[in-house]
């Protein structure tokens, strides 16, 4: 298998983006993505789009060749293809996207992820991510994804893993990244009684605890690592993936308190980089809402089990502490475009391993890493960058 | 959703008809036709089982935020339930004041009304739970 490079990057603002469509915000990703890789436009060998379900938000299918189509590549008849792995779509494409580079398959890879998810209103927005959980014996039981996640949050409080003010103190945090970016969608620092306060979603969970629906897009451009400085002079090395599967519903689980999945595919990843979770420097987890980001950090092996609440609150995963996580924001603060959020964390990990992350840069960043979910821990998929 | 598309699900839905693996006797929920444990010494052995509807609450969540055709109900609460067999069920709580509901709390399935087409459309029936009277 070949060394394969990131060898450009690029994000749209995140947000509520009305005068934008789907394709003007998934092409607007793509080409700053190209530009930053010094291409043409005419070596790109093939391409892979992450997008859960723009079938749904905006009654349209075949991204793949819209894609392809609107940002020029169609009359070079460039293969694309669209992934679907609802939370986890983007990264999955990314992994996709590694794997035929690294596999000799294809050159110059172009891996976009892209939401329009304000083109529906914000109960049929929520109504469609339901879908992300077991339609039939979850969605139409009265369950919403908030609220298996608050029925995680709720057990996991129950065995004394976390108190509530630790849960929310991951928002803070995360608000407190994301007023350092400036395409994030919430750019303000909050307070933990704001959090606390804010209207109930799914108790425990209240509005702060969830990551918001947004509109937005990533992309970045892929090659084998040693081409890669025809391109470049800053590349990115991928030193590992992972991914894995678990039941599609919650219910199904012994533990609810833990994803299995994050667990394999970070096994998995770990191994191929040939790196301990101690060297990770930084990392981009899916923190879709705040107690996500708790489990994975102990998933991951950051913490033990019943730690990851008390790091969160004493400021060891911010930008200054010992392992920083979610430079960019997270979910919460940078937003969370669906399709779009996996390739979004490896534009930020890039940016950070690089050393182009501005105010929100990491001090001697070489090894980071991106954990991102479909569903309830039902899709894993995890990615290992290094720098060169 | 077409009547179909519900009506093949009705004996789960009615009368939490699962399965059961002939090969290592473990329940599951919904039907499965290949036991996760055994698969394929399962296949041509998962039988049909009832669950005896009587379980203990795992964890639950008061909804305050639902879809369009929840929104009448809200604030309601929802359930995972540890059936009395080993297996979970995801459903709703009901007959309870919310404040009430605990982790550990016994509770039954009751039938109820779970969902409807519309105004004009067919009316969804499915289990809800219902805390344990004995």
């Amino acid at each position: 298998m070949r060394e394969v490079a990131v060898i450009g990057i690029g994000v749209t603002q995140f947000g509520e983006l009305w005068d934008h469509s789907f394709r003007q915000v998934g092409i607007q990703a793509g080409l700053e993505a190209v530009y930053d890789a010094n291409l043409s436009g005419s070596e790109i060998d093939a391409m892979y789009i992450g997008n859960m379900s723009s079938g749904r938000f905006i009654d349209q299918h075949h991204i793949g060749a819209l894609i392809a189509d609107y940002s020029g590549m169609a009359s070079h008849n460039v293969p694309s293809t669209r992934i679907e792995a609802a939370g986890a779509s983007g990264s999955l494409a990314f992994r996709q996207g590694v794997m035929a580079v690294a596999s000799g398959m294809h050159d110059v890879v172009v891996v976009g992820g892209a939401e329009k998810m304000t083109d529906v209103s914000d109960d049929q927005s929520n109504f469609i991510l339901n879908s992300a959980a077991d339609q039939q014996w979850e969605s139409m039981m009265g369950a919403t994804f908030a609220s298996l996640h608050a029925m995680i949050a709720r057990r996991y409080m129950h065995e004394g893993y976390a108190t509530r003010e630790q849960i929310a103190s991951v928002a803070v945090k995360n608000h407190l990244h994301g007023a350092m970016n400036p395409k994030a969608q919430f750019q303000r620092a909050i307070k933990l009684d704001a959090v606390l306060r804010s209207p109930i979603v799914a108790d425990p969970l209240t509005m702060f605890d969830c990551s918001p629906i947004s509109d937005g897009a990533a992309a970045v451009v892929l090659c084998p690592l040693e081409k890669a400085y025809e391109y470049t002079d800053n590349p990115v090395k991928v030193l590992g993936t992972g991914q894995a599967s678990d039941t599609l519903a919650l219910y199904q689980r012994d533990d609810i308190c833990s994803f299995n999945a994050t667990k394999v595919a970070t096994r998995m990843a770990l191994e191929i980089a040939d790196v301990t979770i101690n060297d990770i420097d930084l990392v981009e987890v899916h923190d879709d809402y705040t107690i996500s980001e708790l489990l994975a950090l102990e998933d991951m092996g950051f913490f033990p089990r019943g730690k990851a609440g008390e790091a969160v609150e004493s400021g060891e995963t911010e930008i200054t502490g010992s392992i920083p996580v979610n430079t960019s924001g997270g979910l919460k603060a940078r937003g969370n475009p669906i399709g779009a959020t996996g390739v979004a964390q490896i534009v930020e990990i890039v940016a950070q391993l690089r050393g182009d992350a501005d105010k929100r840069q990491v001090k001697d960043a070489s090894v980071g890493m991106a954990q991102s979910i479909g569903g309830t821990g039902s899709t894993a998929v995890i990615s290992i960058l290094g720098a060169i | 959703m077409t009547v179909a598309r519900f009506w093949r699900d009705i004996p789960s839905r009615y009368n939490l008809y699962g399965t059961r693996c002939d090969s290592c006797d473990k329940v599951y929920f919904p039907v499965r036709h290949i036991c996760p444990g055994c698969r394929r010494s399962s296949i041509g052995r998962m039988q049909r089982h009832r669950l005896s509807g009587k379980g203990r609450v795992h964890s639950f969540s008061v909804v305050h935020d639902a879809p369009p055709h929840m929104s009448s109900l809200k604030p309601y609460a929802v359930a995972i339930v540890e059936m009395d067999e080993g297996v979970k069920v995801t459903g709703q709580l009901v007959d309870v004041d919310i404040g009430e509901i605990d982790i550990g709390m016994g509770v039954e399935a009751v039938l109820r009304k779970i969902g409807e087409e519309g105004q004009d459309g067919i009316i969804h029936y499915g289990f809800k739970f219902a805390p344990r009277l004995d």
